[in-house]
């Protein structure tokens, strides 16, 4: 690992100590955030995955109806039975915070006279398959809206899990060892100089001692 | 109040514009990325295209994959499902955990 590019004082030693423990806070606190995420990123896929198989098999089944409609009535009728519809669909869009990520809420509304009559034409030119195919779709519609919504926030979950794990992995693997490393090189080099500087004035004193009293001669004479 | 939109080819869509929703048809590729661009900027928060539109323009989709708005839902059209909706849905998982956990389901 790369030791950091920092001068060998205490003052940065400090400073690298508390880093490292607000590196570990960090580390600690992602890693929960990540996989609390997961967890429900999990549950929301599965439900996800489910909703869309639903939705895939309906929309299928509406548009073979659609198809048989086709083929009883001729496209000039068709067209003009769909081109006014009695009803409006609107939209409300709200957002919901899942673990620090912003996800959409879904509802809508259709104005209109209500479930029983969604029928935007009258009944003369139209065959029965076109009233099917028109109902089966109106029962697909809150599925349709149940999926964006998952479907979405399963995107945005997705992002930011993988933008958390690296920033996990950048602290746990980078970030910290980087620290620690230069942590230890610090202290080692400081108890280097501390012992070079002992061994510098043990040396000293030996030397002005000799030149006080000739110390080194009298000890070994003594021996 | 937003509005939902739906993308695709004329008789996928049709039934769509009984129920109240907006209905707009394209079929080629530069038609429908600017289609889907002008439908962004008119505030459509949740926008649906069939699958085999949306094979045409993926980048455009992918544009607006990390905003928080619009939705932009696959479909499968009157050709059936091509797969793409839920391969995203893979994707997502692939990206978020690692490998695809859900593939062994099917």
């Amino acid at each position: 690992m790369a030791r950091l590019n920092v001068n060998l004082t205490r003052m940065v030693l400090t400073n690298l100590k508390r880093r490292l423990n607000t590196a570990r806070r960090g580390h600690k606190l992602l890693k929960d955030k990540r996989d609390e995420l997961m967890k429900k990123f999990l549950e929301i896929v599965k439900e996800n995955r489910k909703e869309r198989e639903k939705v895939e098999k309906m929309l299928m089944d509406v548009h073979s109806r659609f198809i048989m409609a086709r083929a009883l009535m001729s496209d000039t009728h068709l067209e003009e039975a769909l081109i006014y519809p009695k009803q409006k669909v609107t939209l409300k869009a709200s957002s919901k915070n899942v673990m620090s990520v912003q996800v959409p809420v879904f509802e809508f509304e259709t104005e209109g006279q209500g479930d029983r009559d969604i029928f935007p034409y009258g009944f003369a030119n139209t065959s029965g398959e076109l009233d099917e195919a028109i109902i089966a779709l109106s029962k697909v519609t809150p599925h349709l809206l149940r999926l964006a919504e998952l479907e979405k926030t399963a995107q945005l979950m997705a992002d930011e899990i993988e933008k958390t794990r690296r920033r996990v992995n950048a602290l746990e693997y980078v970030m910290i060892p980087n620290l620690e490393e230069t942590i230890k090189y610090i202290v080692m080099k400081l108890d280097e100089n501390e012992r070079g500087n002992l061994t510098r004035l043990m040396k000293v004193k030996d030397m002005i001692l000799e030149q006080a009293h000739g110390y080194k001669k009298k000890m070994t004479e003594e021996s | 109040m937003h509005k939902i939109a739906v993308m695709g080819d004329r008789d996928s869509i049709l039934g769509f514009k009984a129920l109240g929703f907006d209905v707009y048809p394209a079929s080629e590729k530069e038609e429908a990325g600017e289609l889907l661009n002008s439908l962004v900027e008119e505030g459509y928060a949740l926008i649906y295209i069939t699958e085999d539109l949306a094979a045409l323009i993926p980048d455009e989709i992918s544009r607006y994959r990390n905003s928080y708005f619009p939705a932009i839902i696959p479909i499968p059209g009157t050709k059936g499902s091509l797969g793409i909706g839920m391969r995203a849905v893979k994707e997502n998982v692939e990206k978020a955990v690692g490998v695809d956990i859900f593939s062994g389901e099917d």
